[in-house]
């Protein structure tokens, strides 16, 4: 046994299979413990698909110390941010009406464009042939340019006595740290269309996943196991009914099956194990039909014959002839029903099958949200890519892990 | 005394064990096969014999490695070749070597013609095609194989058939050694039968010269080979011809094996087969002194570590061992 | 220790196992194929037969239907002189108590998960010595392990599989000398093992069977085998036993013509290996 483990854990294949998929757990389990503990359903945000980053609340900003710092490109990308390339077509077609010669004049040259500005324009002149509306366009584009040159403070309400009062000016080149400020959200993937934290939902959606896969892995490999060593072991008549069921089973596509029971189930009876016995109930058919496969080369090995001429039970003989050389063949059957399990799910989830929707997310429901509020067509990738990056890892670890345990117990399979 | 064909002398081969131990499976092998001769091997699974058939090759790959010693097969040393030369220039047409699977390792989709052309191209990569099918039918022939066997898959044939087609194709270049490593261990006796006809009729035409012959079965190794040595963890205890090593053998543990000989013959019924106790030393750590020292009912301390060398008796008989001819004759007789 | 053995003549001893037209036929129609067709035998008490066939002539069927692990299409098997009647799993293992076997294969005769003690005390218990005390199971142990020439005090702790072929099997003949039942079925039980383990394991057979007296039904391919260490022979072909008889009569003055063909194919150390009697033309 200990021999076993240790040559499983040499496997490269296995290893880093099983590293991905700890640390997958790992996360599940410290990240809301230790990092963000509360509801992953908690709205936090209103409106929908916040971007991820640092959100700062203006008003405790503003009441934070401020620093100024001589930062050499700040003016540079202030200006750049106020004042568009689009921004300085239209001076120049302002230029343009006042017969300015602008032949001279570099458009990137910010100083004497807004020097130009100053001199030339006045919103009193009713240029000829411009509409009221353009007339409007160049004073709100006037009114933006001021504030770059402006070098007003900002004034904050006294809390007490409700009057205006200057508590502190902040000038273009004061900065807050971020540190000081009271009030500061992180949100790593932003929000979702509920305005919900996508990483903290993630995490959680992540573990329900997990927990779905391993009750679907279970259930299934029970009944796979149970139905293939009885089927294969006893055989007979027992063995052809138990592969009839089995082969309607395989015929009928266990995703339709799937797709009816939990239709017919209805949304508020389905919750998140709900779902993970209807998907385990499903796909049990290839381990019971490999199980058998298996229990058949066994059946007539001279081991078993021997422990049948010593007289043991047909129980004894299973559980300690059969079961132990199968062991490691049902580890990666069940390895590969879990994975098997987290996929369903999601594709259940994504078609509005899955669990109900207000307890706990899982990782199909958020693709199911994603796909409701249109995330792929308004680019909020945030909201779906890393969920399918999450399952993509975790299927993958588990395939991993599989194959290397293949590799390990398959000894033509060793290079 | 007829031309030495092949003559091994001092070969060492060893395998490295995944843990990297190295194990002696073959350890200071010399004997010599003169042109129409065959020498048969005989020993307990896991005393080197199919070690020393795959060493003969000159073909090494891991984990079996070269140490030193030379093969020489009609003057010219193969010992040291690098293998892709070995594989062109000496397989086929200097040695061939037939397992005991070989029949198991016919491609079941390819027809018999194909392995033909395989083993003639491996040599002459020009060969045609109208040539190599005439060459080989008419081997065929020769051996008493049906004409049609070159036409069929090779799951199509029994397994007697489909051991003496492999050994009529690998022997197709007339190799001057041919080494069979239980050829007809797998077989019913009457194929089994067969299979040692044909090689008998592939020595007696001249289409090898020579043979290296190993098995376990030594009434088997008594009909087929002239002489027959025995090893025993991975060195030669005894060597003589068929009919000595048989029916005198000097080694004590020569002496065991050819006491528990069973055949359907009057008189073999009521000796008594004698038993060696005990299991062959572990080679990664040879004993210092004889080999067989731990297992021999005669031994005595001095030959747990006295290391004794290969000693010349009779007509060209050798043997490995501390006491004399004489002494152990004599034990035998007492018992 | 080197006395010619002497051939007790048991045809009129008390029958062990018989068996009338016993028949065993696989697959139906055009893909039935008779494995064993329509044999007859009587082996006595204390007997040891040796059963001889090449491979697919229904030796390893006929065995397993002996062992009740198959049961006969056709025909009747009957045990001491009563038709055997193996009907229910409890009159199954009724039977199974007075018939062992040792099989061809030693590496697949061990569950590799159970360690040489519980092999065992496994035998120790099914004999009900279940409530013995531990010195005296450890006693039983040492007794049978010693009687293979074992030492129980090495074997302790240890996997069958760390063991060679050869001591394998001896630990197979120790578990028949702890369960002692009436028949012991062997089935080429040396054919895997070195020509020097082969003859200590025939020994211990021909012992076992002196000193409990039990039938030993030995099925093999190698008729010099069967020559040495049976009474009486049986010669299978197809399916049929085509001739049978004490071991002298049978192999020293064959009748039938396959069993002439079987010992002249046969390569010995006496007279010459006639190869002329195969024909490479002939089709096999």
């Amino acid at each position: 046994m200990k021999n076993t483990l240790r040559q499983v854990f040499h496997s490269s294949k296995f290893l880093v299979g099983f590293i991905i998929f700890a640390l997958i757990l790992l996360t599940v389990w410290l990240y809301p413990l230790l990092i963000n503990p509360g509801n992953p359903l908690e709205m936090i945000g209103v409106g929908t698909f916040a971007k991820p980053g640092t959100y700062v609340s203006l008003y405790d900003a503003v009441n934070t110390r401020t620093e100024t710092l001589r930062l050499p490109d700040a003016d540079d990308k202030r200006v750049a941010y106020l004042l568009s390339d689009a921004d300085r077509v239209a001076m120049i077609e302002w230029f343009g009406i006042m017969d300015i010669d602008v032949s001279e004049l570099d458009a990137t040259d910010t100083d004497a464009l807004l020097d130009l500005w100053f001199e030339n324009y006045d919103p009193a002149i009713k240029p000829k042939g411009m509409t009221q509306a353009r007339r409007n366009f160049f004073k709100r584009l006037d009114k933006s340019i001021r504030q770059i040159r402006s070098a007003d403070t900002l004034k904050v309400m006294h809390p007490e006595e409700d009057e205006l009062v200057e508590r502190s000016s902040i000038t273009k080149t004061d900065y807050v740290n971020v540190g000081d400020v009271a009030n500061v959200k992180l949100l790593p993937l932003g929000t979702d269309n509920f305005g919900r934290d996508v990483l903290k939902e993630l995490v959680s959606a992540t573990g329900t996943s997990i927990v779905i896969g391993l009750i679907a892995g279970v259930v299934a490999t029970l009944i796979g196991l149970t139905l293939g060593l009885l089927a294969g072991y006893v055989g007979g008549l027992v063995d052809d009914v138990i592969m009839f069921i089995t082969n309607i089973f395989t015929v009928i596509p266990s995703f339709v099956l799937l797709i009816l029971i939990s239709y017919s189930i209805g949304q508020e009876q389905r919750g998140a194990s709900v779902v993970a016995l209807v998907i385990g109930f499903t796909s049990w058919t290839w381990t019971a039909r490999s199980v058998r496969s298996q229990v058949i080369s066994l059946r007539n090995r001279d081991h078993v014959n021997l422990s049948k001429l010593s007289g043991h039970s047909l129980v004894r003989i299973i559980v300690t002839d059969i079961l132990p050389y199968i062991a490691s063949y049902v580890v990666m059957a069940f390895i590969l029903q879990v994975s098997s399990g987290i996929l369903s799910e999601a594709q259940l989830s994504l078609l509005g099958l899955g669990p109900k929707t207000t307890v706990t997310p899982t990782l199909g429901l958020m693709m199911n949200w994603a796909m409701l509020y249109s995330a792929h067509t308004n680019g909020s990738w945030w909201a779906y890519f890393p969920v399918i990056l999450t399952i993509t890892l975790i299927s993958f670890s588990l395939n991993l892990m599989n194959t290397g345990l293949d590799q390990v117990f398959n000894p033509t399979l060793r290079d | 005394m007829g031309k030495v064909i092949l003559e091994v002398r001092d070969l060492k081969t060893k395998y490295v064990t995944r843990f990297h131990e190295d194990v002696y499976a073959v350890d200071g092998v010399s004997f010599q096969i003169e042109e129409g001769k065959s020498l048969g091997v005989a020993g307990e699974s896991g005393c080197g014999k199919s070690t020393l058939a795959l060493s003969m090759m000159g073909y090494y790959f891991p984990p079996l490695h070269y140490i030193s010693g030379d093969i020489i097969i009609d003057g010219k040393n193969i010992s040291g070749m690098d293998p892709d030369t070995v594989r062109k220039t000496i397989l086929g047409t200097e040695i061939a070597y037939i397992p005991q699977a070989a029949m198991n390792a016919l491609n079941p989709t390819q027809k018999i013609i194909r392995f033909v052309e395989d083993v003639i191209r491996a040599h002459d990569p020009k060969a045609d095609k109208k040539e190599i099918r005439e060459r080989a039918t008419a081997r065929f022939a020769e051996l008493g194989l049906p004409k049609d066997v070159l036409d069929k898959h090779a799951v199509e044939l029994s397994g007697g058939m489909k051991q003496r087609t492999v050994i009529a194709v690998s022997t197709i270049l007339s190799p001057k050694v041919l080494i069979a490593d239980e050829p007809s261990s797998a077989l019913d006796v009457t194929s089994q039968k067969m299979v040692i006809k044909m090689m008998r009729e592939l020595m007696e035409k001249g289409y090898i010269k020579s043979m290296l012959f190993i098995t376990h079965e030594l009434p088997l190794l008594y009909n087929v080979t002239d002489d027959i040595m025995v090893m025993y963890a991975g060195q030669i205890v005894e060597k003589g011809t068929a009919k000595e090593m048989v029916f005198d053998p000097v080694h004590p543990y020569s002496h065991g094996l050819m006491g528990s000989i069973l055949v359907p013959e009057e008189g073999t019924r009521g000796s008594r087969l004698t038993a060696i106790p005990g299991t062959p030393p572990n080679l990664k750590k040879p004993p210092q002194g004889c080999r067989f020292a731990e297992r021999c009912r005669y031994a005595t301390d001095e030959c747990r570590y006295h290391a004794i060398a290969e000693k010349p008796f009779g007509e060209g008989r050798s043997y490995r061992c501390l006491r004399s001819v004489d002494q152990l004759r004599e034990v035998y007789e007492n018992e | 220790m080197n006395e010619p053995r002497v051939r007790r003549d048991f045809s009129d001893g008390p029958l062990c196992l018989s068996g009338r037209g016993v028949t065993k036929v696989f697959g139906l129609g055009d893909k039935k194929t008779v494995a064993v067709d329509h044999v007859d035998f009587d082996f006595h008490e204390g007997e040891f037969v040796s059963i001889v066939g090449e491979s697919g002539s229904g030796k390893t069927t006929l065995s397993k239907m002996l062992l009740g692990l198959l049961n006969p299409t056709e025909g009747e098997i009957l045990f001491q002189g009563k038709p055997r009647d193996i009907s229910s799993g409890r009159k199954k293992r009724e039977y199974w108590k007075g018939i062992q076997a040792i099989f061809q294969d030693p590496f697949s005769s061990y569950n590799v998960f159970h360690k040489i003690d519980s092999v065992l005390l496994d035998c120790i218990n099914m004999r009900g010595g279940r409530a013995l005390s531990r010195e005296k199971k450890i006693e039983m142990m040492t007794e049978a392990c010693s009687f293979v020439n074992l030492k129980f005090a090495e074997l302790t702790n240890k996997y069958p599989f760390e063991l060679s072929g050869g001591q394998m099997q001896r630990l197979m003949i120790a578990r028949i000398f702890l369960l002692k039942p009436r028949i012991l079925l062997a089935d080429e039980p040396t054919s895997m093992v070195d020509a020097c383990s082969r003859a200590t394991i025939l020994d211990m057979l021909l012992e076992l069977r002196n000193e409990t007296g039990m039938t030993i039904i030995f099925i093999t391919h190698d008729i010099g085998l069967a020559y040495y260490i049976s009474d009486t022979v049986y010669i299978m072909e197809h399916g049929r036993f085509v001739e049978s008889g004490p071991a002298d009569k049978v192999i020293l003055n064959p009748q039938a013509a396959y069993t002439k063909r079987l010992i002249s194919d046969v390569p010995k150390i006496h007279e010459e290996w006639d190869l002329s009697t195969v024909d490479l033309k002939a089709e096999e």
